[in-house]
């Protein structure tokens, strides 16, 4: 993709946007340029002002001060219309997709005047097969949208912005919720549409994406433009630093003495739950002085597997064995009691309830045991000592234990999480997705924690759809697709790809995995 | 008489459609606002709206269809309050709602015994008279059953079928359904979803005046207290019968409205010499409530309804 890039004219120019949220500077005078034919990778952490930037290219924020051209021609700001019909296309992290709708009606949505009478489906349904010839984006016009694969939705994503003539591609962390296969095909449609003269901005953070596919990086941290370079002339280890501002040194993972099963599941199935599939008779074992790692796309199986062990689904065929015992009542309440930490998916859903302050929700799963209740009324001291040790410890930043939850940035909820659940010194840790959306110091620190309660004898589950994490941290990997659970493989027996195969749905046999 | 003659008969079935009627408008009205992301429970209080306006308008000396016409205009006014409260300032719809029916019902009421302060029983209108189609009212039972009925009767019918193409064939329709679905698409697509719901709920509330203009200028004929007597909530209920589709929310009407004119028939019945009344008046309800569970459990329900959308948060 290299090479010719920089001769080609300018396609696109940011000339000192600034915008401010409050006392938060998101984007402070940031300027570049992107030509045609090229593949900029805009790198930074959370929070760096990515997001903020290209929503306001976009025309969905508008700059306190600042420009956009496209093609030679200013934006009129605060108007994605604009920007659209500029030609500039934006495939959003969250996907702007109807789920109830197919994906001809979410591709030609907007794209007729309102008020004519009848659209041309058939003409629709021609070009979109055309585009998805073109770029290899196969996919089902007729499909519902909610019956599509993430990586399919990604695709209609892209077809949308290609049905509308773009010539400016923008993908916001577009592989975030990928296998490593779909991302391949991803970076082959990029590649597609750059030798069709197309112009791609990539919004990452993972490095060796930005890496295999840009020709140019730019670099943003705390809202300022840091650097901006040749892709070629740069490596990974130099954008690291200049991304965070100082070396962040990976936590070191020590050997630590394995220990006896603590938590078993034997040949354990559960019904499927709407679109999410159940377990299909699966065998897991977490030992002490273990991080068992769960790799796997997002809605696979993984809820339901840490329901089972935390106690909110009961299997409906198979054991669960805590300790080597099968315990005579399974719950919430039995498994916390029993020394399972639950780190849940979604911070804000399960994992707090956004409107309590931070003392209720730190006892959240303990308010019914002393010291925090006595003959059942709550002792509010307790409590909120408590929540005050947490937040010290474990470096929640915060106006005090009085405040509402929702008020916390990711990162500083998860913290009071981790300290919620690790001062009861469990020895079973379920961790679900516990960094998704942290920048690197609150994930270095989720990490360190999680290491360190490995290091102390305790087992840790740990699930993720970021492979690079699972690999990095996991004593045994296990890959979840559709309900069924790989065997356990040791830490190194596999490589990214192997791993790949196991995601997509390979290497599972019919029927009972009787592999483990 | 047993049922099967009731159920046999022309009269019957001519009584249910006339019944389904007002509910069909108003149904559809509260269809096209729930479509576009907004629940809007100022129905009932709407319909008694539409049913004043267009009979003051016919009392007046204004034509029937200008009373129609009136009706509507009254309607999409409040729909506008109901609109603007709810899209832009994104305030919780049940209480906009309510609100809505209050301040309509009592504005009407109010309004009637300022019109006519010494009036004790409500004056006649001329109505809407039932116009027979040519050829087709001579097919016997179904004739008189369907064909036999008044104009605004036929456009109930009609607007079903336009309402149904609106949705499903025509770029508007397609934006109106994402704006209650998934928002953020449609405002990704550079369209304004303030634009389309504020609208839809406009378009929504003139229908529900509509069906609440038929009691008055199809029906009875005559304004009085309580007329509308908790058809909107019904036709919410219908809308989720119908699984938010034009052509299931026409049969759930119908069926209710066969369901009503059924009752009064059976208490006619030895059978009704024997039960008290009421339970032949609660039927259709019970019936609609059983039917509801049923139909209700693979309802498609907008994925955005009631989901308040302000562009730029963050």
């Amino acid at each position: 993709m290299a090479g010719t890039a920089h001769k080609a004219p300018v396609v696109l120019r940011l000339d000192r946007i600034t915008k401010t949220f409050g006392a938060l500077t998101a984007n402070d005078a940031i300027s570049f340029d992107l030509r045609e034919g090229e593949v900029i990778a805009l790198l930074g952490e959370n929070g760096a002002g990515k997001t903020t930037l290209m929503n306001i290219l976009f025309g969905q924020y508008t700059a306190d001060s600042g420009s956009v051209a496209v093609f030679g021609k200013t934006l009129p700001p605060g108007n994605p219309r604009a920007a659209l019909t500029a030609g500039v296309g934006m495939v959003h992290q969250h996907f702007t997709l109807a789920d109830n709708m197919t994906v001809l009606e979410n591709i030609v949505l907007g794209t007729q005047p309102l008020w004519k009478a009848g659209f041309n489906r058939a003409g629709a349904r021609q070009r979109i097969l055309e585009l998805v010839g073109a770029y290899g984006l196969s996919v089902d016009p007729d499909a519902l949208v909610g019956s599509l694969t993430v990586g399919e939705r990604q695709r209609v994503e892209i077809l949308k912005a290609l049905y509308r003539d773009a010539r400016i591609l923008i993908l916001d962390e577009p592989t975030a919720v990928l296998t490593p296969q779909e991302t391949d095909d991803l970076f082959a449609t990029l590649r597609k549409a750059v030798a069709l003269g197309l112009s791609v901005i990539f919004i990452s953070h993972k490095l060796h994406e930005v890496m295999a596919v840009s020709d140019r990086v730019v670099v943003l941290r705390h809202g300022r433009l840091v650097a901006e370079t040749e892709t070629a002339a740069t490596d990974k280890y130099t954008l690291a630093e200049l991304m965070v501002g100082a070396r962040i040194d990976p936590p070191a993972v020590q050997a630590a003495p394995v220990g006896r099963v603590l938590i078993e599941l034997e040949n354990v199935s559960t019904p499927d739950r709407g679109a999410a599939p159940g377990l299909k008779s699966v065998h897991l074992k977490i030992r002490g002085g273990q991080i068992v790692g769960l790799a796997g796309v997002s809605g696979n199986g993984q809820a339901a597997l840490f329901d089972v062990l935390g106690g909110l689904i009961t299997p409906a065929r198979g054991v669960l064995r805590r300790d080597g015992a099968v315990p005579g009542r399974w719950s919430p309440r039995a498994a916390v009691a029993g020394g399972i930490a639950r780190i849940p998916e979604d911070r804000h859903k399960t994992g707090t309830i956004p409107d309590f302050n931070l003392t209720e929700n730190a006892v959240l799963e303990l308010y019914g045991q002393p010291p925090f209740s006595r003959r059942g009324w709550l002792n509010r001291g307790a409590a909120r000592a408590f929540a005050r040790r947490i937040i010290d410890a474990y470096d929640v930043r915060c106006p005090g234990p009085e405040t509402r939850i929702r008020l916390l940035s990711g990162g500083n909820m998860q913290k009071l999480i981790l300290g919620r659940v690790l001062e009861t010194v469990p020895d079973v840790i379920l961790a679900n997705q516990p960094v998704r959306g942290l920048d690197i110091g609150a994930l270095t620190y989720v990490h360190e924690q999680l290491l360190a309660a490995r290091g102390r004898g305790a087992g840790v589950l740990l699930i993720s759809e970021d492979l690079d994490e699972i690999m990095a941290l996991s004593d045994v990997i296990h890959v979840i697709s559709e309900g069924r659970l790989s065997p356990g493989f040791e830490r190194g027996s596999k490589t990214t790809a192997e791993l790949g195969v196991w995601l997509a749905g390979h290497g599972f046999g019919e029927g009972d995995s009787d592999a483990a | 008489m047993d049922i099967v003659d009731i159920l046999l008969s022309a009269s019957f079935w001519a009584a249910a459609i006339r019944i389904a009627s007002p509910l069909i408008f108003a149904a559809l009205g509260e269809l096209i606002c729930e479509r576009a992301g907004v629940l809007n429970l100022g129905i009932e209080g709407i319909m008694v709206v539409g049913a004043f306006a267009g009979w003051m308008t016919v009392y007046s000396g204004g034509g029937l269809w200008a009373g129609v016409g009136v009706a509507m205009l009254a309607g999409m006014l409040f729909g506008l309050l109901h609109a603007v409260l709810t899209v832009p300032f994104g305030l919780s719809q049940h209480v906009v709602g309510l609100g809505i029916t209050m301040l309509a019902t009592a504005l009407t009421y109010f309004s009637y015994r300022l019109a006519l302060p010494e009036v004790t029983s409500p004056p006649k209108i001329e109505a809407f008279q039932p116009l027979p189609v040519p050829v087709l009212s001579d097919i016997p039972v179904l004739g008189p059953a369907v064909f036999s009925q008044t104009p605004l009767t036929y456009l109930a019918f009609g607007l079903v079928i336009a309402v149904s193409v609106i949705l499903y064939r025509t770029p508007l329709g397609l934006a109106l359904r994402a704006a209650g679905e998934n928002p953020a698409a449609v405002a990704a697509q550079g369209l304004s979803v303030g634009a389309i719901r504020i609208g839809a709920v406009m378009a929504g509330s003139g229908l529900m005046a509509l069906g609440g203009a038929f009691l008055t200028m199809s029906a009875f004929n005559s304004f009085f207290f309580e007329m509308v007597n908790g058809r909107g909530w019904i036709c919410i209920a219908l809308v989720v019968f119908g699984s938010w589709r034009p052509g299931k929310t026409l049969i759930g009407a119908i069926l209710f409205a066969a369901f009503d004119a059924l009752q009064v028939r059976v208490q006619q019945t030895p059978l009704g010499a024997d039960l008290p009344y009421q339970i032949f008046l609660m039927m259709p309800y019970l019936l609609s409530i059983l039917a509801l569970v049923v139909m209700s459990r693979r309802a498609q329900v907008p994925a955005a309804l009631m989901v308040p959308f302000n562009k730029g948060e963050r």
